[in-house]
């Protein structure tokens, strides 16, 4: 199937870190506004939006609520996507191509400083089963670390590597919470937090917002900004129950980025994407990702990280923004993936520009261990 | 655990527990100015639109009705007037002061006078002969404030 005409002609982060001084609402309408003014349009412009936002890490019910003045809803149709922001851009492409709207405001928040990490990813376990045995975001990270690491053959070492490349990255990117300049030795060194991971394979607890504005090809006279095309977009879900899956096989991953290539009509990712930015809320993360978005062959993904293909001036960069190990606000995360993927095919990376970007993808996931993926490819 | 009281056996809810899941609320520049000056001097600050001149009390970051930021910071009025008001008859413990207020008490927005908005608070009344909308109130202040909207101890009719 051959998609109807949607493009990224806005977008607008803010710089993420901890302890930001701003009400999640100030950090909103900061992004929505810069992406409104990177897109050469005004609120008026936008025809609907879709917020992204989560109860717990708000510490409040209906929390799209408190950020519709923020968003830009007076008048206006909203809804909300509960989950990545990854998935509010998807949910805004399809507002989008519905033929009810022309162009669309998507904006994401999350203040991860105000609550507590731990307890807010285990509020996401099933209640009988899972959660009194404290399981966490971290715990079952490094569940499934061991499970990719008995499957592959990966070492803690492939997974510090990831944690130097993307951490170098962040230097670069003026948004990133956590850029640093490490080694692998570093990594090894730094503090346990759930074997094997330990405190430099793991991605820090961020604050900020993001936006972006979409378009249909009807909608496009209003913006001034070059657009970036969806090419290629296509999302799958495994199971909820971290026991029922195999959390070594990213499977929902691969069917969802297959689906996507074939809409873009790519046969080899790591030949014709220029760049990609995916989810890397843990450093092993990124080597499951490039079997699953077939960059890699299964088992063979810390090998595509050791040959240099997706470090800076590699044959397909992979995080060049530095990733979500350099900056992770929960729920933006993947919204950040995928402005990142629009700056680089619009040239606008600035000092993390992968040279002559034309067509990049953008991942985001949603749910333990990655239960659930979203893949975009978009193109100048 | 609770059991059903006709079939003992069968097991049907597992309890949470006291569950703990603690926030920091970021008041921003705007709320930490307006609890200050409750604290400090026993005023009210709201923010007032560049663009539609509404004052907002509480303060907020946008208007919406404008799309802007507000960062004006004006003073209104300690006294002002009920739009909306109710009896409580069926109290609960507030899970993050832990207080129950003893019922019957008197809640209510009030429009302080130079806002635009209403301010949601206590009233020290009950009597639905005094407690209507329309009728003027004025805040009466803790004597120990902390810098929370609790600094307010409530809104006094003055009719
Ligand atoms: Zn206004």
């Amino acid at each position: 199937m051959k998609m109807e005409e949607v493009a990224v002609v806005g977008a607008g982060q803010t710089v993420f870190g901890f302890d930001r001084k701003e009400t999640f609402e100030e950090l909103v309408f900061e992004a929505a506004t810069a992406a409104l003014s990177d897109a050469g349009g005004s609120i008026g412009d936008i025809d609907n939006i879709v917020t992204v936002s989560n109860d717990f890490w708000d510490g409040r019910t209906i929390s799209s609520m408190s950020v519709m003045s923020a968003a830009g809803s007076w008048n206006k149709d909203i809804s909300t996507v509960e989950g990545d922001g990854m998935f509010g851009a998807v949910y805004g492409m399809m507002r989008t191509l519905s033929g009810s709207f022309d162009a669309t405001l998507v904006v994401a928040h999350v203040k991860g400083s105000e609550g507590r990490m731990n307890l807010i990813t285990n509020g996401m376990f099933d209640p009988i089963y899972q959660r009194p045995l404290g399981i966490d975001a971290t715990i079952s990270a490094a569940l499934q670390a061991r499970c990719y690491m008995e499957r592959t053959g990966a070492g803690e070492e492939d997974f510090a590597r990831v944690s130097v490349k993307n951490h170098g990255n962040g230097l670069r990117n003026p948004h990133a919470h956590l850029g640093m300049e490490i080694t692998i030795d570093d990594v090894m060194r730094s503090r346990k937090i759930s074997d094997p991971l330990k405190l430099y394979d793991c991605s820090p607890v961020s604050d900020g917002a993001a936006a972006i504005v979409l378009s249909n090809r009807r909608g496009l006279k209003r913006f001034r900004q070059k657009p970036a095309w969806i090419r290629g977009a296509a999302y799958c879900s495994d199971s909820y129950t971290l026991g029922y899956r195999d959390l070594a096989d990213p499977r929902a991953l691969r069917a969802a980025a297959q689906k996507a290539y074939r809409m873009a009509g790519i046969a080899n990712p790591l030949k014709e994407l220029d760049a990609a930015e995916v989810y890397d809320a843990y450093s092993y993360m990124e080597l499951m990702w490039y079997e699953g978005l077939g960059l890699a062959a299964e088992g063979k993904g810390a090998e595509l990280l050791r040959s240099g293909a997706t470090e800076t001036g590699g044959e397909l960069p992979v995080n060049p923004s530095g990733g979500t190990l350099s900056a992770h606000p929960v729920l933006v995360a993947g919204l950040v993936r995928l402005i990142e993927a629009v700056l680089q095919v619009r040239g606008d990376a600035g000092r993390r520009q992968v040279p002559g970007a034309k067509r990049a993808l953008a991942h985001g996931i949603n749910g333990p261990c990655g239960q659930c993926h979203a893949v975009m490819i978009v193109e100048a | 655990m609770t059991k059903d009281k006709k079939n003992p056996n069968e097991l049907l809810y597992i309890t949470s527990g006291e569950m703990y899941q603690p926030y920091r609320y970021t008041l921003s520049s705007l709320s930490g100015r307006f609890l200050t000056e409750i604290k400090e001097k026993k005023k009210f600050l709201g923010v007032k639109c560049p663009e539609c001149g509404r004052v907002y009390v509480p303060p907020r970051a946008v208007c919406g009705r404008c799309y802007a930021r507000m960062n004006e910071m004006v003073q209104v009025s300690d006294e002002g007037e009920v739009v909306a008001c109710a009896i409580v008859e069926f109290g609960f413990v507030d899970p993050s002061t832990g207080i129950e207020r003893p019922v019957p008490y008197g809640t209510a927005f009030i429009r302080l006078d130079g806002a635009d908005t209403a301010l949601s608070h206590f009233l020290d009344c009950v009597d639905r002969e005094k407690l209507k909308v329309g009728a003027r109130v004025r805040a009466v202040f803790e004597e120990e404030r902390t810098g929370s909207i609790m600094d307010i101890k409530h809104f006094e009719v003055i009719d």
